[in-house]
């Protein structure tokens, strides 16, 4: 730093090189060893996501290699394909990890997850993307004040205490009113699922509803647009990207939410895609449920890590997923000519 | 609504005013259930006492312990680390650095991890690499595991990872919104980097990272999922005096309470009245962020 500093002022004498701040000395040590702790702590976050990954791999992975976990769950093709069990008559997805002959086909784990997260979206992204339309474009600023965060505080309520709400009044409740054959079912998560994501998803929207630049409102109206005209056809279009950012976080949350679906999906694990009343077994609640009694180190023990893997996986390219979108809305905006 | 209307503007304005009728018909939905059973369970004693062998019975006091330990535990690991890496993001990191770019992309990304990896993570990592390599490291194998169990200390660790986006991001947010001219005449008075940085813009950013202390907190007090295989307990008769002991949980107190007593009706009063006790938990300290935020926005614009 010095030497390039000197070099500098030696070749424009006149006009020496701009420096950062309250650099333009020798620094003392306390400036030195508080930078160094400070860059040194900054690299937590980095090394974090490094280690969740590491950790969570190296356990599963030698599900792969070992020859006596091969023999247990019969390789990597077993863990998707159905089998004629013992026992059976035709060949099925089981997901039944203990007893006599373990069966593990992930394959109902993966319907259970997907049925109620698909559910729990349907219920949610239209809900909080027009509770965003409101907020944003029909609500007094007054309102908005005191809506936003109201709407908001609903995000900071655990998952233990909607799954909680999902098994102890809410599945009564749609029993009793829908008639479903069973207390506990994939419907039941859905709901509660929903009123979890419901929240970020209309935050996110909101905030890209709010941020369409202004211009664009007044001079769609100013062409004697309705006010339905300027936000389903000007302001919804310009926010959709951020919307959409919305969407994707909701999604990936609602893959890897636990407590709801472990305490009020049912948990048995059925391969039945299109029947919403029916229980239903999430990765999650899997991992939830299983990890505590299984031996480190059996080929059990790997299956639920080789889960976890598949989850940080998929939620790792979901997050990338919503940046990039995000950003391509941004390069939209700044694009423009007039900003 | 404007002059002109037509069926169509009312029909939007209505569909969209139910969404959020809806969603805050819910919230209450959830509240009030919540409150109107569960509070008259709540005394003194219910506050302070120890729970029953069945958790039906007695206090839920193991629990709130438990519970404040944690978080407290998890307060000391995330601040340093959280706060620093603000610091470096917004006072050290040259513009473009590649390094910000990838820090800043961990941190989205760690914000996304689903909490039950987080779990997995707590126990793979903390329990059996760090806990168990100390055992091997400084005690006979014969002896049984000392650290490699689950244990407080394991399951504060996690949650401080889990909430580490959270601090980070709220206090980045405060440092960005500290005035540049306090920074520009702290310069000019003579202080070093460093100087400026603790005696200018911190005190400055004070209510900021408080508002991601907040936030973590609330977080950190109502996760389950990281916490089932790195300490908590079903049932401690005792308080935990040492970072390698068990604790109760209010959260997993919930979980353990809704899904595992033998007689859910006899268990109900209980149960309310605990989510209640976590819902007034996670409530207060939020609405203690909103106010903090509320304050350091207004004193950014008054500038």
């Amino acid at each position: 730093m010095t030497e390039r500093a000197d070099a500098a002022t030696v070749e424009k004498a006149s006009r020496p090189a701009p420096r950062p701040l309250g650099t333009g000395y020798r620094a003392p040590w306390s400036d030195r060893i508080a930078e160094a702790v400070i860059r040194g702590l900054a690299l937590v976050s980095v090394l974090s996501i490094a280690l969740i990954f590491v950790f969570i791999a190296k356990e599963a992975i030698p599900l792969f290699f070992e020859p006596e976990a091969q023999q247990e769950f019969g390789g990597l093709a077993a863990l998707f394909s159905p089998r004629t069990w013992p026992g059976y008559d035709a060949s099925v997805f089981i997901w039944q990890p203990v007893g006599g002959t373990p069966k593990m086909n992930l394959v109902p784990l993966f319907v259970g997850t997907l049925k109620i997260t698909v559910l729990g979206m349907l219920f949610s992204v239209p809900l909080a993307v027009l509770a965003a339309i409101f907020v944003s474009q029909y609500a007094t600023r007054r309102a908005r004040e005191v809506l936003k965060p109201a709407l908001e505080l609903m995000a900071s309520i655990p998952s233990v205490v909607l799954g909680f709400f999902a098994l102890m009044v809410l599945a009564s409740l749609m029993q009793d009113t829908l008639g479903l054959p069973s207390r506990l079912n994939a419907l039941v998560a859905a709901v509660g699922l929903a009123i979890a994501i419901a929240p970020v998803v209309f935050t996110v929207s909101e905030d890209a509803l709010s941020s369409v630049p202004r211009e664009l409102a007044a001079a769609a109206l100013a062409l004697g647009a309705r006010k339905h005209q300027v936000v389903l056809r000007i302001v919804l279009p310009a926010a959709l990207p951020g919307i959409a950012a919305g969407a994707i976080l909701g999604f990936g949350r609602a893959i890897g939410e636990t407590m709801i679906v472990l305490m009020a999906s049912g948990n048995a694990a059925v391969v039945e895609l299109f029947d919403p009343t029916s229980s239903a077994r999430t990765v999650t609640a899997t991992i939830a449920s299983e990890l505590g009694e299984v031996t480190p180190g059996d080929a059990h023990w790997r299956v639920l890590f080789l889960l976890g893997s598949l989850l940080f996986v998929v939620t790792f390219v979901l997050n990338r997923l919503a940046v990039w979108v995000v950003e391509a809305l941004q390069r939209r905006w700044t694009a423009g000519a007039s900003r | 609504m404007m002059r002109g209307a037509s069926r169509t503007d009312w029909v939007l304005f209505a569909l969209s005013g139910s969404a959020v009728a809806l969603m805050l018909l819910t919230l209450v939905g959830i509240l009030v259930p919540v409150f109107v059973e569960g509070l008259p369970r709540i005394d003194l004693v219910f506050l302070t006492a120890q729970p029953s062998a069945d958790l039906v019975g007695g206090g839920i006091w193991p629990a709130i312990f438990g519970t404040t330990l944690l978080t407290l535990l998890m307060t000391l690991a995330v601040v340093p680390a959280g706060v620093a890496t603000a610091i470096y993001l917004t006072e050290y990191a040259p513009r473009r650095s590649r390094l910000a770019t990838v820090v800043r992309a961990a941190v989205h990304n760690l914000a996304g991890v689903p909490s039950i990896v987080f779990g997995l993570f707590g126990l793979g990592f903390f329990v059996l690499f760090v806990g168990r390599g100390l055992d091997a490291l400084l005690y006979d194998p014969a002896d049984g595991p000392v650290w490699g169990q689950p244990a407080v200390l394991w399951s504060s660790l996690t949650l401080a990872v889990l909430t580490l986006p959270v601090v980070i991001v709220t206090t980045e947010e405060a440092l960005r919104a500290v005035p540049h001219d306090l920074r520009l005449a702290s310069y000019g008075l003579g202080a070093t980097r460093w100087q400026t940085i603790a005696q200018v813009v911190l005190p400055n950013a004070r209510a900021g990272i408080l508002t991601g202390v907040v936030l973590a907190v609330s977080r950190g007090a109502g996760e389950v999922a990281p916490i089932i295989f790195t300490g908590a307990a079903n049932f401690l008769p005792y308080l935990p005096t040492d970072l390698r002991d068990m604790y109760m949980h209010l959260g997993y107190h919930v979980f353990a309470l809704s899904t595992q007593s033998p007689n859910v009706d006899l268990a109900r009063p209980t149960l309310f009245a605990t989510v209640a006790v976590l819902l007034t938990l996670t409530f207060s300290l939020n609405l203690v962020a909103v106010v903090l935020r509320a304050r350091t926005r207004s004193r950014a614009h008054a500038r």
